[in-house]
């Protein structure tokens, strides 16, 4: 079947079978490979990007699923060449160490921010619950969505 | 790499155009719905449906409304939403009480009410909340609609009495001046499934109890409930004496198993100790503590 999604704002079309699911659509059809792909049972949490605004663990939705609705990945976060305030948080605050959960992370705690924007660190642990990260202790992350939280202005697109 | 087995895909437009395909499909076509259920099932080939019919496209299977004296859920409507609905947080805190324990704000942006039910896991918790509420589902064919009570559902694990070529439309629950309800869960980590977990309602009048209804979940009781629990507290007072004794029986209507998640005698210590603590706070609710 042929689908299209738009990603990050551009339309992709490609003929696929009805079992892809979305996740691959990304990375293979789109070659969008910020989005990892992780547990493939829905708990590992590093697959989540969003779908019309809100997010989902895209390895557990068929690509055919998203077609004619809008996807945003990890990718889609900077602007005109300036990072999202939850990228950079994750840089200034070591937020990552193998950096596998890391897309998951930012899209879920952008989209936190998003809704709440001065959560408190329970909320944010609450956030991230459906997500898993062998390196950090979680710790970093916090600290990481935190700072972003913090400094919302970096998020202003400089066209 | 876990992916399905080949299968055919079809967006329903309605919910006649969904009970069409269900007709020409057979018994090989599946309803999906936020699919955290069912994909993981097709992938594993614990399910092999032929071709799945997607209702996401359907917006008159979504929204909560209240209709007489009862709330409507629509069987689209999401975990995420029944956490923030005023509606049903108005009338029964047992929503938001379940609703913030079950797997975790991403999967509950996608999981559907009629989805868990349908799915019938022994251990759902949406399962012990409408047992509880002594709540209703709405399921549609090609003729007709029927209600059937949500303690008359489940025919057993993973199967309900919703037919080849049926769709759960709605899931309806009774609204009930004064009353009190509460949700207790153990789980292993968060978004686990339960150990064991208990919903309650309790209408307290003139000090004693008027009405209630008790569900529990992973715990084996049959329909979810655990109706001598019930009768027994029927006109007594709320007091720490009678819930204990109810909260005794409510454990005795259960047969649980032992798994990776504790054994027997863990999981009925569980179901009464989780009963007394939901039934101690939905009494004190109805009282107006």
């Amino acid at each position: 079947m042929e689908v299209t999604i738009t990603i990050n704002g551009t339309p992709v079309t490609s003929e696929i079978e009805p079992r892809t699911l979305l996740v691959h659509f990304v990375r293979e059809n789109a070659g969008l490979r910020g989005t990892h792909w992780g547990c493939d049972t829905s708990n590992c949490g590093t697959c989540v990007l969003w779908v019309d605004g809100s997010p989902v663990k895209s390895c557990t939705m068929l690509a055919a699923q998203a077609d004619g609705h809008e996807v945003t990945t990890v990718e889609g976060l900077e602007q005109g060449g300036v990072l999202d305030p939850i990228q950079q948080g994750f840089i200034e605050c070591h937020g990552l160490q193998c950096g596998f959960c890391t897309p998951g992370m930012m899209m879920t705690g952008r989209w936190l921010l998003d809704n709440n924007p001065n959560p408190s660190e329970a909320e944010i642990r609450d956030c991230i619950s459906g997500q898993i990260c062998r390196c950090t202790g979680y710790k970093n992350i916090v600290a990481s969505i935190q700072w972003a939280a913090e400094h919302p202005a970096t998020s202003e697109v400089t066209a | 790499m876990q992916t399905p087995a080949p299968v055919d895909y079809a967006r329903a437009t309605s919910v006649a155009d969904a009970i069409a395909l269900l007709e020409k499909h057979g018994e090989e076509a599946r309803l999906l719905a936020g699919g955290h259920s069912l994909l993981p099932m097709m992938k594993l080939r614990l399910a092999r449906p032929e071709i799945l019919i997607d209702l996401n496209d359907l917006d008159e299977l979504r929204g909560i409304r209240i209709e007489g004296d009862e709330i409507v859920v629509g069987a689209m409507v999401t975990h995420a939403e029944i956490l923030d609905s005023p509606v049903l947080a108005e009338h029964y805190a047992i929503f938001r009480e379940a609703e913030k324990v079950i797997a975790d704000p991403i999967v509950r942006n996608k999981g559907t009410i009629g989805g868990s039910m349908c799915q019938a896991d022994p251990s759902e918790d949406l399962s012990a909340v409408g047992s509880a509420l002594k709540g209703s589902v709405v399921i549609q064919g090609s003729g007709g609609k029927r209600t059937l009570a949500l303690r008359e559902f489940h025919e057993g694990p993973y199967e309900t009495k919703v037919g080849d070529a049926e769709i759960l439309t709605e899931v309806r629950f009774p609204i009930r001046p004064g009353a009190g309800s509460a949700y207790e869960k153990v789980e292993r980590r968060v978004g686990d499934w339960p150990v064991a977990s208990v919903g309650v309602f309790v209408v307290v009048a003139g000090g004693v109890v008027t009405d209630c209804g008790i569900g529990l979940t992973a715990v084996g009781a049959e329909h979810f409930c655990a109706p001598d629990a019930e009768a027994y507290l029927i006109g007594k007072a709320p007091t720490e004496e009678n819930l204990a004794a109810a909260a005794q029986l409510a454990a005795d209507a259960c047969t649980p198993y032992a798994d990776q998640r504790g054994p027997v005698d863990y999981k009925l210590h569980l179901a009464c100790e989780l009963t007394l603590r939901a039934l101690r706070k939905a009494a004190a609710s109805s009282q107006g503590a």
